[in-house]
């Protein structure tokens, strides 16, 4: 028998990285997807709002524009899994579920992240923005915001993919649960890009939620890959 | 069952040979009871386990040696040589760099095959091996498996093509609506 090596979960989860980022960059059905619902979000509505008064529900229209390509992201990453069954030659593997969850996670997370920092210029170029507070803390707020999202989406994606309405079911799970990040995403965006008070328990809040639902998702997964 | 020995798995359509495996696998659980290989639960012995399913199990936008790369990964396999050497086996080329989409139903067959036997499973659960394969390459996987046999390992097959492995498999089991209804040696098989 060939000799197997022990590999940990860290180099597990960078495989699993590595295969989502090369069938991504393969295929690019996800990032076009998601491009394309960002792109005609920040279009149609620069149309709605002038350019110098949009800056205090900007907020709100950044986080529409990602949070709806993520879930578009999710579906599909798991879509890919269960195309020609792949994910059943995963769980007769001996590679823990963990690996795979943690590694859906950060390809879903740098192609999300990827997309922001592609939109960031079009927003300033539509909406005329630039913010008002201090530049790092709307770093840390996207990027906070995105993990929270990616995480718990690409749990409840899990969930939802043996499902027949996989598409329908995983915003019906993800938006009722992460009501509270978003709404701390939308108004410390709001706050920095206002200069209207300082986001520092919004982002205390998000870093929590990240730890929570990371730890909760984390240790849930293998059960949710598992369930029949 | 016994280790070392070829089995044939047999029944009608929707008897239960398909669910059989998968709970053998570990991909289904059993309504009661518990599964041992080796003396040890399923779920502790997918070292020794190569498992091919009905569907291939591959992803269509890598290449097989891609594909058999990343899963080997998954096993602890570090290196190509046992890949490069299970493709070949199978009687596919280790450099051909085409996407696994663009493979015809029996190459993918045959990767699919090379997928559950390139570490060398002490057990290896086969759905339907020989679908989509032309004859020639259907003896040449028969062929393999009964390599494989004689190596000591043992080998749990479904088929509708038992002409393929009369002389190859040692022992039939005949399922019925989830019920082992009749189990024999194969006519003319090495039992």
């Amino acid at each position: 028998m060939t000799q197997p090596t022990q590999m940990s979960i860290t180099r597990l989860t960078w495989i699993n990285v590595a295969k989502d980022l090369r069938l991504e960059w393969r295929s690019r059905d996800v990032f076009n997807s998601m491009m394309f619902f960002a792109l005609v979000v920040v279009v149609v509505f620069s149309f709605a709002f002038e350019r110098d008064d949009s800056r205090p529900v900007m907020g709100g229209l950044i986080w529409i524009a990602f949070l709806f390509s993520t879930t578009m992201a999710l579906n599909q990453s798991w879509a890919r899994e269960l195309r020609n069954g792949v994910l059943d030659a995963y769980r007769v593997s001996p590679a823990p579920a963990e690996a795979l969850f943690l590694g859906k996670v950060l390809g879903n997370f740098i192609l999300i992240v990827l997309l922001e920092c592609l939109m960031a210029p079009l927003f300033v170029v539509f909406y005329n923005l630039n913010s008002v507070g201090p530049l790092w803390q709307l770093v840390v707020i996207a990027l906070l915001g995105t993990w929270a999202l990616v995480v718990n989406g690409t749990f409840f994606a899990a969930m939802s993919i043996r499902t027949r309405n996989r598409e329908l079911m995983l915003p019906l799970l993800l938006l009722p649960i992460s009501v509270p990040a978003v709404i701390t995403m939308v108004t410390a965006t709001t706050q920095v890009l206002t200069g209207e008070g300082a986001p520092d328990v919004q982002m205390k809040f998000l870093a929590g939620f990240c730890v929570i639902f990371t730890t909760a998702c984390f240790l849930l997964f293998e059960t949710v890959l598992n369930a029949e | 069952m016994e280790a070392g020995k070829f089995y044939v798995l047999r029944g009608e359509n929707g008897a239960g040979k398909s669910t059989l495996l998968r709970m053998i696998a570990g991909l289904n659980e059993p309504t009661e009871g518990g599964i041992f290989i080796f003396g040890k639960p399923n779920k502790d012995a997918r070292h020794s386990m190569g498992y091919m399913a009905h569907a291939p199990l591959l992803y269509d936008e890598l290449d097989g040696m891609e594909n058999l790369r990343f899963f080997a990964r998954l096993y602890g396999i570090a290196t190509d040589a046992p890949l490069q050497d299970a493709m070949r086996r199978v009687g596919l080329d280790p450099g051909l760099a085409r996407r696994v989409g663009q493979y015809s139903q029996g190459m993918r067959q045959r990767l699919s095959l090379a997928r559950a036997i390139f570490h060398e499973p002490r057990l290896l659960l086969l759905d339907e091996p020989f679908s989509n394969v032309d004859p020639e390459s259907a003896l040449q996987i028969a062929k393999l498996l009964a390599g494989m046999r004689s190596e000591g390992n043992t080998i749990l097959l479904v088929t509708h093509q038992i002409g393929l492995l009369a002389n190859l498999a040692d022992e039939y089991l005949m399922l019925s609506h989830g019920q082992l209804v009749d189990r024999g040696p194969m006519a003319g098989g090495n039992a």
